[in-house]
């Protein structure tokens, strides 16, 4: 699901400044319907890996937590040109959200 | 009882004067006159930031707001109105072949007065005409997909400057229409739109700052709160309740001649399409 993922990479010196947004409805498992009544199925993502050159830089655990449409920014100290910025997002019901950068 | 009578033709020729000193101003007086007035009331702020509305008050929330727009939280969806600009109609032309120059540097031309058809026509209108013309089906005014394709259609324009012309008797009549609408008092509070925007711009209504008139129909439509998309026409919904008044319909004929006002009222600031406000 490559389009409800984006990655935004710039460099400060050495540093690459990471910014993503995902799309993604983060549902709690909590709420009802306000019409059926019925509770909403819990739909979340729960682990987001980030990579340098296919090395894990970043690995977080999310839980319902997180805000609807995530955003997540980071640092990555070391980082130079070219370098390869990957982010892989899984949810809860095995949905993957991917994106790639080069950093320029 | 000659005196009298001199006394009579004296007050008539003088109500005479008066109701010649009322002969309407063109609106290029209209504009000057009210950027003279913001200049006074607001003297820290430049033309050019006009377009900021409420942030150029207030250098902190302009700064969130810079950093914001670096990689602005309607990314996406921004993606998704680029898509709908791209996809072919069944005959296999699309939105850019409806619009000169393929649709780049064109919308600060909207809302222009179509003389044959005596109406404004907007921007939405011409996008609706020109899904019409090709056998589509026409989008609903004011509601998301109408706003997520203008949103990326707008910004193929952006840096250009707002230029709309009133020209001709009917023009004339509308940008007078819109004009009075935005004076109007209206709803259970009986606000106008002027009372906060002409009257009070600059101060605070609880926590927020109210902006000016000039600039306020540049950037639009904008994505308020990160994602949610609101048209110009949306917002007047939105102002209109928030006076606890009836809103009118998105593109109503009352609708169209206000927005054919305030967009003359922002001519010659530069488009930025679309933006975030909170």
């Amino acid at each position: 699901m490559a389009e409800a993922i984006k990655m935004r990479v710039t460099m400060e010196g050495n540093i690459a400044d990471v910014k993503v947004l995902i799309q993604h409805e983060m549902e709690t498992g909590l709420r009802k319907d306000a019409k059926t009544g019925n509770l909403i199925p819990a739909h979340f993502i729960n682990q987001v890996v980030a990579t340098l050159n296919g090395r894990t830089v970043l690995d977080a655990q999310w839980g319902v937590g997180i805000a609807k449409n995530p955003f997540i920014g980071f640092r990555i100290k070391g980082a130079k040109p070219g370098d390869k910025v990957g982010i892989n997002a899984v949810d809860n019901l095995g949905a993957r959200f991917d994106d790639e950068a080069v950093i320029s | 009882m000659k005196q009298k009578l001199t006394y009579t033709i004296m007050a008539a020729l003088l109500i005479g004067c008066a109701s010649m000193g009322k002969a309407p101003v063109s609106p290029a007086e209209d504009r000057s006159a009210m950027i003279n007035y913001y200049k006074q009331i607001l003297p820290d702020i430049k033309f050019e930031n006009y377009i900021y509305g409420a942030l150029a008050m207030n250098p902190d929330a302009k700064s969130q707001y810079d950093e914001m727009m670096e990689f602005p939280s309607y990314a996406i969806d921004l993606d998704k109105g680029q898509k709908m600009w791209k996809t072919p109609f069944k005959n296999g032309k699309n939105f850019a072949s409806c619009f000169p120059n393929g649709g780049k540097n064109i919308a600060g031309n909207y809302p222009y007065f179509d003389n044959a058809a005596k109406r404004v026509v907007t921007f939405e209108n011409a996008i609706n005409a020109c899904l019409k013309a090709n056998g589509e089906q026409e989008l609903k005014y004011g509601e998301k997909e109408m706003g997520l394709l203008t949103a990326y259609a707008r910004s193929l324009s952006d840096g250009m400057k707002v230029n709309v012309k009133v020209e001709g008797e009917g023009a004339l009549a509308a940008y007078e229409k819109g004009k009075a609408y935005y004076y109007a008092r209206n709803g259970q509070l009986n606000f106008a739109c002027a009372s906060c925007h002409v009257q009070s711009a600059g101060k605070f209504i609880r926590s927020e700052q109210l902006s000016m008139m000039i600039g306020q129909a540049s950037h639009w439509p904008e994505f308020r709160g990160g994602t949610d998309i609101v048209t110009l026409q949306g917002r007047f919904k939105q102002c209109e309740k928030n006076v606890r008044a009836k809103p009118k319909e998105a593109n109503s004929d009352e609708y169209n001649n206000l927005e054919y006002f305030l967009t003359y009222m922002s001519n010659e600031l530069p488009m930025q399409t679309p933006v975030f406000r909170k």
